[in-house]
């Protein structure tokens, strides 16, 4: 069974359709990257799944579980979205870390927060801080920022501060981690840590969904790869085929108009 | 004669800071609420607080003190409010109109990408205000919220209108006797007053320094 299944996703903003019949799975383990022009919905995509916006149409499913459903509004109820929301974590292009707190704060600042609503926290107070704490230094370590771990955002570069968002979405191990081109707010000289971190985080069979730019580190990293244009997917397939042997028309010119700028 | 002058000048200054104070307890949370108001979904209660906050801030306290002291009495036929208790209404419906405006400004200068972040994380709003953008309008408003209190301040001086007697009224009173000097030193306390003030907000701004 898919670890997410997304059925005919439809989306307006006004009179403007910008997502039109998507579907698409994902199998456990798995990265899939959607590539696209600017405008073609692929990050309004991403924030249907994380409940930022909601569908006008279709299905979310994850581990079967019908998440978001646009028919039946007993799915759409504030309290138990933000406990389905935990299935998805998000790294935002402008990483939107929290500015007054030090880059483990960041980390563990949600997980406290849900540890209070735990029945037995009062009796176990420390040790699950001391949990928390433990996990939140272990993850930054793991992006390379064992020593950044009491630095605050603003002492911190475009890639570091990156990293800690993405420390900050593992902290709640979410089933699907969703990039929203985690890349393109930095300076050049700063994607390759990014990516770096991505890759391996592909490697250990984390499940994925990265909105991306970069043909390249899709190709190379993703297992599957949707080309969306104007808000519909007009291709999806392995990784290596979508981007070397493109079948529609439309993903074969943009990727050509992609080569062309680089 | 220095001395007695002091003391006087003294009693002033406690009703001038004991307007102050009252002002600031009620006016800092009636604001964040009509704050609120101004930030409405309901559309109604929205148009009915900006007029309010319009109307509040487009016309001078002087007047606004004067119709709280008559107004009631002249058009109901009312008892008259005491004088203190009007001066405080007044100053605290024109103050929080203020200062509703400057909590509106920070909350809606917190960029849309901080509440998603805490909405993402599985937070819930008030969690979201308490723990993410809270502390960060706080940082906003202190600057701004600095000017108003020294207005404030010296605002309080308006209420002579209505005879509260505050500090000015005290040093004015020796005029009559030929005496200038006590004015100067009437300004002097001003000044010290708002030294601190100013002192105070110095030291609030540096503490939020450490994060942008």
């Amino acid at each position: 069974m898919p670890v997410l299944e997304v059925k005919n996703i439809e989306k307006h903003f006004g009179a403007t359709r910008v997502l039109e019949d998507i579907s698409f799975n994902l199998e456990k383990g798995q990265a899939l990257a959607i590539i696209g022009s600017s405008g073609s919905g692929k990050t309004t995509l991403l924030r249907c799944l994380n409940f930022l916006e909601t569908p006008d149409r279709g299905q979310i499913l994850v581990n079967g579980e019908t998440l978001f459903d646009a028919a039946d509004p007993a799915t759409q109820r504030e309290a138990e979205v933000r406990r389905k929301r935990l299935h998805f974590g998000l790294v935002f292009q402008s990483f939107n870390l929290f500015p007054q707190y030090t880059a483990l704060q960041n980390v563990t600042l949600a997980k406290e927060l849900l540890a209070k609503e735990q029945p037995d926290y009062k009796a176990r107070k420390k040790e699950i801080h001391a949990a928390i704490e433990a996990e939140g230094r272990e993850l930054l370590a793991r992006m390379g920022l064992a020593d950044r771990a009491n630095h605050y955002p603003h002492q911190l570069s475009g890639g570091q501060q990156q990293r800690v968002a993405i420390a900050r979405a593992l902290a709640l191990h979410p089933d699907i981690l969703c990039f929203d081109e985690p890349t393109s707010a930095l300076d050049p000289e700063l994607t390759g840590e990014v990516l770096k971190v991505i890759r391996s985080l592909a490697e250990q069979k984390t499940t994925m969904i990265i909105v991306t730019h970069e043909m390249a580190f899709a190709r190379d990293v993703a297992d599957q790869i949707i080309f969306m244009d104007g808000g519909v997917i007009v291709e999806q397939g392995p990784a290596h085929d979508v981007i070397e042997r493109p079948k529609q028309e439309r993903t074969r010119q943009f990727l050509a108009r992609y080569a062309q700028e680089r | 004669m220095l001395l007695s002058v002091t003391l006087t000048l003294l009693e002033g200054l406690g009703a001038t800071l004991k307007l102050f104070a009252l002002t600031l307890l009620f006016a800092l949370p009636l604001g964040l609420v009509i704050a609120l108001g101004a930030m409405s979904r309901l559309t109604p209660l929205r148009w009915f607080v900006s007029m309010v906050v319009w109307v509040v801030r487009g016309t001078p306290l002087m007047i606004q003190i004067l119709i709280i002291f008559y107004g009631p009495g002249l058009l109901f036929d009312l008892p008259l409010l005491p004088r203190f208790g009007a001066a405080l209404l007044s100053f605290v419906i024109n103050y929080a109109c203020y200062f509703s405006e400057i909590y509106r400004g920070g909350i809606q200068s917190i960029p849309r990408g901080q509440y998603e972040a805490g909405e993402v994380l599985g937070m819930t709003r008030s969690q979201i205000f308490f723990k993410v953008t809270l502390l960060q309008v706080i940082k906003r408003i202190v600057p701004p919220m600095g000017n108003e209190f020294i207005t404030l301040v010296k605002d309080t001086a308006l209420v002579r209108v209505i005879s509260v007697y505050e500090i000015i009224w005290m040093g004015e009173s020796y005029i009559k006797k030929g005496m200038i000097w006590p004015l100067f030193y009437t300004a002097v306390f001003y000044l010290v007053v708002n030294g601190i003030l100013t002192l105070l907000f110095r030291w609030a701004e540096k503490k939020l320094d450490y994060f942008r």
